[in-house]
């Protein structure tokens, strides 16, 4: 075994390897003082490897290197992109960069939007008190330098200001059109007291991306946020969700994973404030070389608010699957309701989950339960179906809708859980 | 209808467990027949082998189904084929709607018979229409399949499944177990309702009481894995004041 110390020197010289010599990009006094604090703490920090206590399923060299895994365009055979028939402000970003061109105008009553890129040329903006703060807090107790090197070096993205409610949502869309592109993109979204917005994303992104989004929901705030990541096959990154919810207020998170060489899916979040909700979810598919990580972290550091992480994930011919999700509950946070379960639905024996679910409470009167489980498909009612007439490939289908379903029935508009829904019974009908 | 000649089954695990020991059977269309016997004949064994289960291994003899040959069938053909088994212990499917459920399994047939699938209106109207004389609420029809259902609603469900299904040849296992007198009643109407002249019933019981309700033509006495007696209604009185000791004392002899 390999002394701390010598690790921790490891690491910061492979930091330093990689920053030596990379000029932080030009903007204002705000931004300018927020990467170079952001690269200070990756010097500091030294870059992620997998002898990291939250590294130990997943190895993030490919996250980490200098050069790009160069990966095959993705041929989507037709299927439309997550969303498609919804009315909605597009924002597209191509390989990573922003593309006005096939945006919409950035105009929508209830919200102030603009670009991560302009609003760095000046020298004052809403959004200092959030861009790098979030995710700097986020460092403490678990390390995430990725998040802190895409907070130095970013300079794309948008800054979302929800100041009432939006008729539409607000939709982020990633295209990957290069087969080398490695994107970094920063987003800051704040929700004013007692506003409401949807917020989708969805699309490949890029060959390799690195993301970071910073949520800061005012007392009673509202954000649903949906994500949709696939199906490309040829893909890596690491995509960070900062959430800081004040009293009352309410958060849904919720992500569709389909397909990636490697994908790994930090949610932090600290409900700050009282009788706080916050929900994340995620439904993943994964068939072949897919490696797939979702690491959680919900604070409750006020009394009387309510968190669930329902994670899902269905699995075969050597996909991977890692949960590593935390409920912490300061001593404060009393009534704490806390849930968490992460399942598997292993479909052959070379698909492989791995969990680590974790509690640490310091409040005496809250409710916490977790579980965790790994299974194959329940042969009794594949039986029923098939005895009523269902073809086994249809009945295995429906049975792994119905093992998802719980995750999707967090998103709480129906018409997007239908959209997701339909998409995974295709991606099932087409791999059979 | 169902024909079954010298069956012979064994559990695949633990092999040499022979639970059918040549069992033969004949129902032609529009009968009703009843199989009565002690616990651990066969009964159910006889339900799963017919349907297609996994688990058994057929050793020797044969089934068929109008003339075709039920064993070599996929247990969704053998459905398509117009196979029916009411579970004695109905499964729950968290996540499956009962009319996603009903609607795919409905649809799935049809299309395997070559008929055209129905659409979302005409399935509505049809299973409303019969879903409402099993007195299946639409609550009911909406939750995900026998997910919360007591024992009687579990058991509404399979018939209101029959319903639907109109299958030829009907295997009720233990379709009596669970329920109280106003459940067994509700589920024979529905049961009896389905009663023709083109469509054949197995009755698998333990008791004579649930044929009080859906009257028998044939009676057969089964243990340890064959039929040792076929009468008819009068059998299953029998048994209910005498038991089966007799009678098995009676086939040993």
């Amino acid at each position: 075994m390999m002394p701390r110390a010598k690790l921790k020197a490891q690491k910061v010289e492979a930091a330093n390897a990689l920053l030596d010599g990379r000029a932080l990009p030009q903007g204002g006094a705000w931004i300018t003082r927020a990467r170079s604090d952001a690269e200070q703490r990756v010097r500091d920090m030294g870059l992620p490897t997998k002898r990291d206590e939250y590294w130990r399923y997943t190895d993030p060299r490919r996250l980490t290197s200098a050069d790009v895994v160069a990966g095959a365009l993705h041929d989507t055979q037709g299927e439309a992109p997550a969303f498609d028939a919804f009315d909605r402000v597009k924002l597209v970003f191509v390989d990573g960069v922003f593309d006005a061109d096939a945006s919409d105008p950035m105009a929508l009553d209830g919200v102030e939007i603009c670009q991560l890129s302009q609003a760095a040329m000046t020298d004052l903006h809403w959004a200092r008190d959030i861009y790098g703060a979030l995710e700097a807090r986020g460092q403490s107790p678990v390390e995430r330098p990725l998040a802190s090197l895409n907070t130095a070096y970013a300079t794309e993205g948008v800054l979302i200001r929800v100041t009432g409610k939006p008729a539409k949502p607000i939709s982020l869309i990633y295209q990957r059109k290069s087969e080398t592109s490695d994107a970094m993109v920063h987003h800051v979204i704040r929700v004013e007291s007692g506003a409401e917005a949807t917020i989708l994303e969805n699309g490949p992104f890029a060959t390799r991306f690195n993301q970071v989004m910073e949520v800061d929901i005012a007392d009673g705030g509202t954000l649903h946020h949906i994500r949709a990541q696939g199906r490309d096959h040829e893909r890596a990154g690491s995509a960070h969700f900062f959430a800081r919810l004040g009293a009352g207020s309410h958060l849904k998170s919720f992500t569709l994973t389909a397909n990636g060489a490697l994908i790994r899916n930090d949610s932090v979040i600290w409900l700050d404030g009282g009788e706080g909700s916050a929900h994340v979810a995620g439904a993943t598919v994964g068939d072949g070389a897919f490696h797939h990580d979702d690491t959680v972290f919900i604070t409750h550091g006020a009394p009387r608010c309510e968190s669930r992480q329902v994670f899902k994930k269905v699995l075969r011919h050597g996909a991977v699957g890692v949960f590593q999700g935390k409920i912490l509950v300061d001593q404060i946070a009393q009534l704490t309701d806390g849930y968490q379960i992460s399942q598997s639905l292993l479909l052959d024996e070379d698909a492989q989950f791995l969990a680590k679910p974790e509690l640490e409470i310091y409040a005496d009167d809250v409710k916490c339960s977790h579980g965790s489980t790994s299974g194959e498909i329940d042969s009794n009612q594949l039986f029923y179906l098939r005895a009523r007439g269902v073809p086994e490939d249809t009945a295995k289908t429906l049975l792994v809708l119905a093992f998802l379903a719980e995750a999707l029935d967090e998103i709480a508009d129906p018409a997007y859980a239908e959209d997701l829904r339909a998409r995974l019974e295709a991606w099932f009908e087409r791999r059979g | 209808m169902l024909e079954i000649n010298n069956l012979h089954a064994e559990l695949e695990e633990d092999s040499g467990v022979k639970i059918l020991k040549g069992l033969s059977l004949t129902i032609k269309p529009g009968e009703v027949h009843a199989i009565m016997g002690p616990n651990g004949s066969g009964k159910s064994t006889l339900s799963y082998v017919l349907s297609g289960r996994d688990g058994y291994e057929v050793t020797e003899g044969s089934a068929t189904l109008e003339g075709v040959d039920l064993l070599e069938m996929e247990p969704e053909e053998r459905a398509a084929a117009g196979l029916f088994l009411a579970f004695q212990y109905p499964v729950e499917i968290p996540g499956v709607g009962n009319m996603t459920f009903l609607r795919t399994a409905v649809n799935a047939q049809r299309k395997a018979r070559g008929e055209e699938e129905l659409s979302a209106g005409e399935f509505l109207k049809v299973v409303r229409a019969k879903a409402k004389e099993l007195q299946i609420d639409a609550e009911m029809l909406k939750r995900p399949v026998n997910v919360g259902f007591s024992g009687g609603e579990k058991k509404r469900n399979e018939i209101l499944q029959m319903a639907m299904l109109e299958p030829k040849m009907c295997i009720l296992d233990e379709t009596d177990s669970g329920l109280d007198v106003d459940a067994m009643k509700l589920v024979s109407d529905g049961v009896n309702a389905l009663r023709d002249a083109g469509r054949s019933f197995l009755v698998i019981t333990h008791y004579q009481r649930l044929l009080n309700h859906i009257q028998p033509d044939v009676v057969h006495i089964m243990s340890e894995g064959r039929i040792i007696k076929t009468g008819g209604p009068e059998l299953a009185l029998e048994v209910e004041e005498n038991g089966y000791a007799d009678l098995m004392a009676e086939a040993q002899a």
